[in-house]
């Protein structure tokens, strides 16, 4: 049932996966596509639990269906359970992903929301606040170029790239619609142009 | 930034914990590639949950803490209303019905995906789905040339965040963590008390 060089998970694995997860969360920060990164090190170069294709593929499904991005995890979850039996266990999986990645950083959000919102004068939290903004940026810059890359795994590099760059800057600069740009992704990969 | 009187307690927020639930749910089964843009139409124009500025402040909030935004965006929210019940109402509404839709295409991959066009398909989309993560640091990166440290040293750190993750490939923590820790430090020093 596992994709091709890829490993089971067997009990113990699920909970170190669901401690990952859960450290994961509290790390978050700037959404969770800024942990795809830390996620692709651990289940795919580190455990082997997942292939370079269905990290990049439970990424691009969560992106192209509605609703917040945070389903790649689930995603993720289903893989891993697909990859170690069958459906249920992909269920169990896309159960302890999520809980595990959700948890801890809606816990600490919204007590600290609550806190802040009464505090918000204060200068340690405007300093948070704004001292954050520039590393959040690069750090999601970052995200974008580890998928641009993995995406790019198997493929042809150049126009992967170019098609990359074409979107982030016609979303950045444009009110073109989202859906526009992921069904010329599509075509364009239909019809074997990148 | 958040200077002056509190919020006005939503003067025309969410009725009850169905509300929460069926909203959220309307805004999520909207937002493909993403829900940012279609949450600030949804709760600020059409619904009239929030003001714009509450919005931006409750966004910054959002951005800032761990967790996906637009689930911190939607806890927050419910959370104002209705308490803890609020804040998970809300959160069910964006996740259960996109995850039943996600599934069910994993499903549908699972079984057409071998096929060389499927394949080359997901290959474009994902190419596509990195440039809409690049647009939307971008567009946010608007917001720094306001920023207490100057536009060249949050830049300077933008760019170290960005080329200590994505180019030497240190771990993700490490970085939050420290050039984090640096740019609170020296913003603190710059705000006026």
């Amino acid at each position: 049932m596992a994709a091709p060089g890829t490993f089971a998970l067997h009990g113990w694995d699920w909970l170190q996966l669901f401690g990952q997860f859960l450290l994961l969360s509290l790390l978050s920060v700037g959404g969770a596509l800024t942990t795809a990164p830390e996620m692709h090190r651990y289940l795919v170069l580190q455990q082997r639990w997942l292939s370079e294709a269905q990290f990049s593929n439970s990424i691009t499904l969560a992106q192209a269906a509605p609703g917040p991005n945070i389903l790649f995890v689930a995603l993720l979850g289903w893989n891993l359970g697909m990859n170690s039996g069958g459906p249920l266990l992909a269920l169990a999986g896309v159960v302890l992903s999520l809980t595990g990645i959700l948890l801890p950083s809606t816990i600490v959000t919204h007590l600290a929301s609550q806190w802040g919102h009464r505090n918000r004068h204060l200068r340690p939290v405007r300093a948070f606040k704004q001292g954050m903004a520039p590393v959040v940026i690069g750090l999601m810059l970052a995200t974008g170029w580890i998928l641009a890359r993995a995406s790019q795994a198997g493929g042809k590099a150049w126009p992967l790239g170019l098609l990359t760059a074409a979107t982030a800057l016609l979303i950045w600069r444009t009110r073109l619609h989202v859906l526009w740009l992921l069904g010329a992704g599509a075509l364009l990969g239909v019809l074997g142009l990148v | 930034m958040s200077e002056g009187k509190p919020l006005p307690e939503n003067p025309a927020g969410p009725r009850s914990l169905a509300d929460l639930f069926l909203s959220f749910s309307w805004l999520a089964l909207q937002g493909f590639g993403g829900v940012m843009a279609v949450a600030q139409r949804e709760l600020v124009e059409r619904k009239r949950w929030l003001s714009r500025a509450a919005f931006l402040e409750e966004w910054a909030v959002a951005q800032i803490m761990p967790g996906p935004n637009v689930m911190n965006l939607s806890l927050v929210i419910g959370g104002r209303s209705f308490g803890w019940r609020g804040a998970l109402a809300a959160m069910a509404g964006m996740l259960t019905l996109p995850l039943l839709l996600v599934l069910l295409l994993a499903v549908a991959y699972g079984r057409f995906g071998t096929h060389p066009a499927v394949a080359r398909a997901l290959r474009g989309m994902g190419a596509v789905a990195a440039g809409l993560i690049m647009a939307a640091a971008l567009r946010l990166s608007g917001g720094l040339k306001g920023h207490p440290l100057g536009g060249p040293a949050s830049a300077a750190l933008a760019v170290g965040a960005f080329g200590g993750v994505a180019l030497l490939h240190w771990p993700m923590p490490f970085v939050l963590l420290g050039l984090g820790s640096v740019a609170c430090l020296a913003t603190y020093v710059r705000l006026d008390p």
